[in-house]
């Protein structure tokens, strides 16, 4: 392989001969302006770990409430009791979207003032009895440590409750960027520290519960930072082992004002590329499309994305912070975003099991 | 698998039909790409990306055509078919050189009823009441239009705009240049023959044109390579060409939506964008399509062998009639060029440098 970016070169021999990266080969893919270069090194290891399958999951989100007793600074979606838009769902609600083909529930909401852990339980076994068939996967770490903070449950009581009632794995948010500068700074100091989030993840893992992890980027975050956030899961992943996918989230820019705008595309494919590279103890990176964007994700499939995630019924926390993708796709949709790359469409639940490869 | 491809392009060797098949057909996209981007480089060094200040107004929508791929047309005597006068399309005019536009793309449909006076009339005024502004006027079938309506040979049409001041030719029409696609989906248009001929008696009189292809509709590779060859081969003539434009058909509300229901993706995109690079030896300019494929397809076209990002598109109504609608400010131009890795910097329609950013 030529690079344009020299660089690039030690890294690629040390991809070829599956040798770990290091926090400075991480950096420089980072920093390289050789997009492609970077990128066909993804391309490689992803096409080597799953050909030309790319995974889908049709699932439905929701969000139980917006009512948030925290005040991140990135959040579009919080509102405080009274605020116009706040809401809160009945599990009978609840239970009610859930409908037809769905594979998997992905429920993460507010940090509410005062819901009981019993009904976050009632909530899980209330749709998990409904619909037995479909997998819920809910609760961020960071909510998972407010039911702490707030009724003083520790992680192991609740995800073990949890998972009795029918939680099958939790989602990678609640993560951001793993930094005490930045979580003073967007004032997110409130909620899970990356020691905490981390340690719930290996509790959820050690209980059997498979989870997804997240980094949010494209903000005021720096290189180093994102690099930092990186070596971290990978620790956390050699020592648990239960994390399936990573997530990068893409800043959504358009009410909370942090940056002028979003990062731009190019940013976007380098960060999930030099993911691929790094978390080489991931099976599976996502390019999620609702903050991408259809045309970014599409492409990313050539960057070492082998997800795309799934048609998003309800998806409020990324809308009602300006994502311009339309909530629902069909699943013709996402067919047109992996067959336009030229992979196969390969739909799958929540843990990864093949429904059906969509030849 | 590209080692081939790129040790020819590397020695100046020109890649033929064999070539083109690999780069459209079995290419991995980001080796294509990074190999059109060598050879973007090797062209043009500077990492620079030009953009034009433009406008794209339309005079008509009559058209007696009946192309299956137009949602922009409407037949004579239709309900809301229009033809603006002189004085509407100069009142356009006016509007994109108040906001700082240096072209104006005019086009239209094919109007049986207007005569080569009114347009002969449209760049003259153009040129004296509005001389910052270059006339980018009429596709090679609107010439061939209204020769048929004067009874005149094309050329002598071509004669008398360059009279009246006309230096270059937008190079719409062209969709894909191949009989076959001619004859499923614009039947009753002059095709591939009659856009050559005016193209190449544009370039042998002076004017300078672009070269343009409308894909994803009922092409097949070989019809894409038909195309290239066509105007390579044109292009080593007089070098007339400054810039290919690739986009994708836009299939809602046209004939062809019943069988063609999306349009291509970014993928197919930049795959033609970066065979187009390496197989267009000869021309100096290919250009992403922030308009057509959406700002962030564009932006990432940059890196797979495109140097243009187009113009502002200040009115535009084809892609519009077909509900793909986006806007741009020069603005957001200048803050996506930037972003992208890239120095902006305006150009005009001949594509000389007016102000780098």
């Amino acid at each position: 392989m030529r690079f344009a970016d020299s660089r690039l070169e030690p890294i690629w021999e040390k991809v070829r001969s599956s040798t770990r990266l290091d926090h400075d080969d991480a950096l420089a893919l980072l920093e390289s302006d050789d997009l492609l270069g970077v990128g066909r090194m993804a391309d490689h290891v992803k096409t080597a770990r799953e050909g030309d399958r790319v995974y889908f999951v049709i699932n439905r989100h929701i969000t139980p409430t917006n009512l948030c007793v925290l005040s991140c600074s990135f959040c579009g979606f919080a509102r405080k009791p009274g605020q116009d838009g706040a809401y809160e769902h009945t599990i009978e609600d609840m239970v009610g979207m859930v409908k037809g083909e769905t594979r998997e529930v992905h429920i993460v909401g507010g940090h509410h003032p005062d819901w009981p852990f019993e009904y976050y339980e009632r909530m899980i076994e209330a749709i998990h009895h409904a619909h037995p068939t479909v997998q819920i996967k809910a609760f961020t770490a960071a909510e998972i440590d407010y039911f702490w903070r707030r009724w003083k449950i520790e992680p192991q009581e609740a995800l073990s409750r949890l998972k009795a009632v029918g939680l099958r794995s939790m989602p990678g948010g609640g993560a951001e960027i793993f930094s005490p500068r930045l979580a003073k700074l967007l004032k997110y100091s409130g909620k899970a520290d990356p020691e905490r989030w981390c340690e719930i993840h290996g509790i959820a893992h050690a209980l059997g519960i498979r989870t997804n992890a997240t980094m949010l980027y494209g903000h005021v975050e720096t290189l180093p930072e994102r690099v930092e956030h990186l070596m971290r899961l990978r620790a956390q992943q050699d020592a648990s082992g239960g994390f399936v996918t990573f997530v990068p989230l893409a800043y959504q820019e358009a009410k909370t004002k942090l940056v002028p705008r979003q990062t731009p595309p190019a940013d976007s494919l380098r960060t999930i590329a030099a993911s691929r590279l790094v978390l080489d103890n991931f099976a599976h990176i996502e390019a999620y499309w609702v903050t991408l964007g259809e045309e970014t994700a599409s492409v990313a499939l050539h960057f070492g994305a082998d997800d795309v995630n799934g048609t998003l019924e309800d998806e409020r926390i990324q809308h009602l912070s300006g994502a311009t993708s339309p909530a629902g796709v069909a699943r013709e949709q996402l067919f047109r975003m992996i067959r336009d790359a030229g992979k196969v469409p390969v739909e799958r639940d929540a843990l990864y099991n093949v429904i059906k490869v969509w030849n | 698998m590209l080692d081939e491809v790129r040790a020819k392009v590397e020695a100046g060797v020109r890649l033929d039909r064999k070539d083109g098949r690999a780069l459209l057909e079995a290419a991995p996209l980001l080796e294509l790409g990074a190999v059109a981007n060598e050879a973007r480089f090797r062209r043009l060094p500077a990492r620079r990306v030009t953009f034009v200040i433009d406008s794209n107004p339309n005079y008509t929508n009559v058209c007696i055509t009946d192309c299956q791929f137009c949602a922009f047309y409407r037949k004579p005597g239709d309900r809301d078919a229009w033809t603006l006068t002189v004085d509407e399309v100069l009142a356009k005019v006016e509007s994109a050189a108040t906001n700082g536009a240096t072209t104006v793309l005019l086009q239209g449909g094919h109007n049986p009823e207007l005569r080569l006076d009114y347009y002969l009339t449209i760049v003259r005024e153009t040129l004296r009441r509005f001389p910052q502004v270059t006339p980018h006027f009429f596709t090679a079938s609107e010439i061939q239009t209204v020769a048929k309506v004067e009874g005149i040979p094309f050329t002598e049409v071509l004669d008398r705009l360059k009279d009246a001041g006309q230096r270059t030719l937008p190079g719409g029409g062209a969709e894909v240049l191949s009989e076959r696609v001619r004859r499923r989906i614009e039947p009753k248009k002059g095709g591939p023959e009659a856009w050559m001929a005016v193209h190449r008696e544009a370039h042998r009189r002076g004017f300078k044109s672009t070269a343009t292809m409308m894909y994803g509709h009922v092409e097949d590779v070989e019809d894409v390579l038909e195309h290239f060859d066509a105007i390579r081969e044109l292009q080593d003539e007089h070098g007339g060409f400054t810039a290919f434009v690739p986009w994708s058909f836009k299939p809602n509300n046209t004939m062809l939506e019943k069988w063609i229901k999306q349009h291509k993706g970014p993928n197919a995109y930049l795959r033609m964008l970066a065979a187009a690079r390496l197989y267009l030896d000869n021309f100096p300019h290919v250009q992403a399509s922030w308009f057509s494929e959406g700002k962030r397809a564009g932006q990432i076209a940059l890196h797979f062998g495109a140097d243009d990002w187009g113009g502002t598109l200040f009115e535009e109504n084809v892609h519009k009639a077909a509900e793909y609608v986006n806007t741009i400010t020069v603005d957001e131009i200048v803050t996506l060029i930037r972003d992208a890795g890239f120095t902006p910097a305006q150009r005009n329609t001949e594509y000389d440098i007016l102000r780098t950013y």
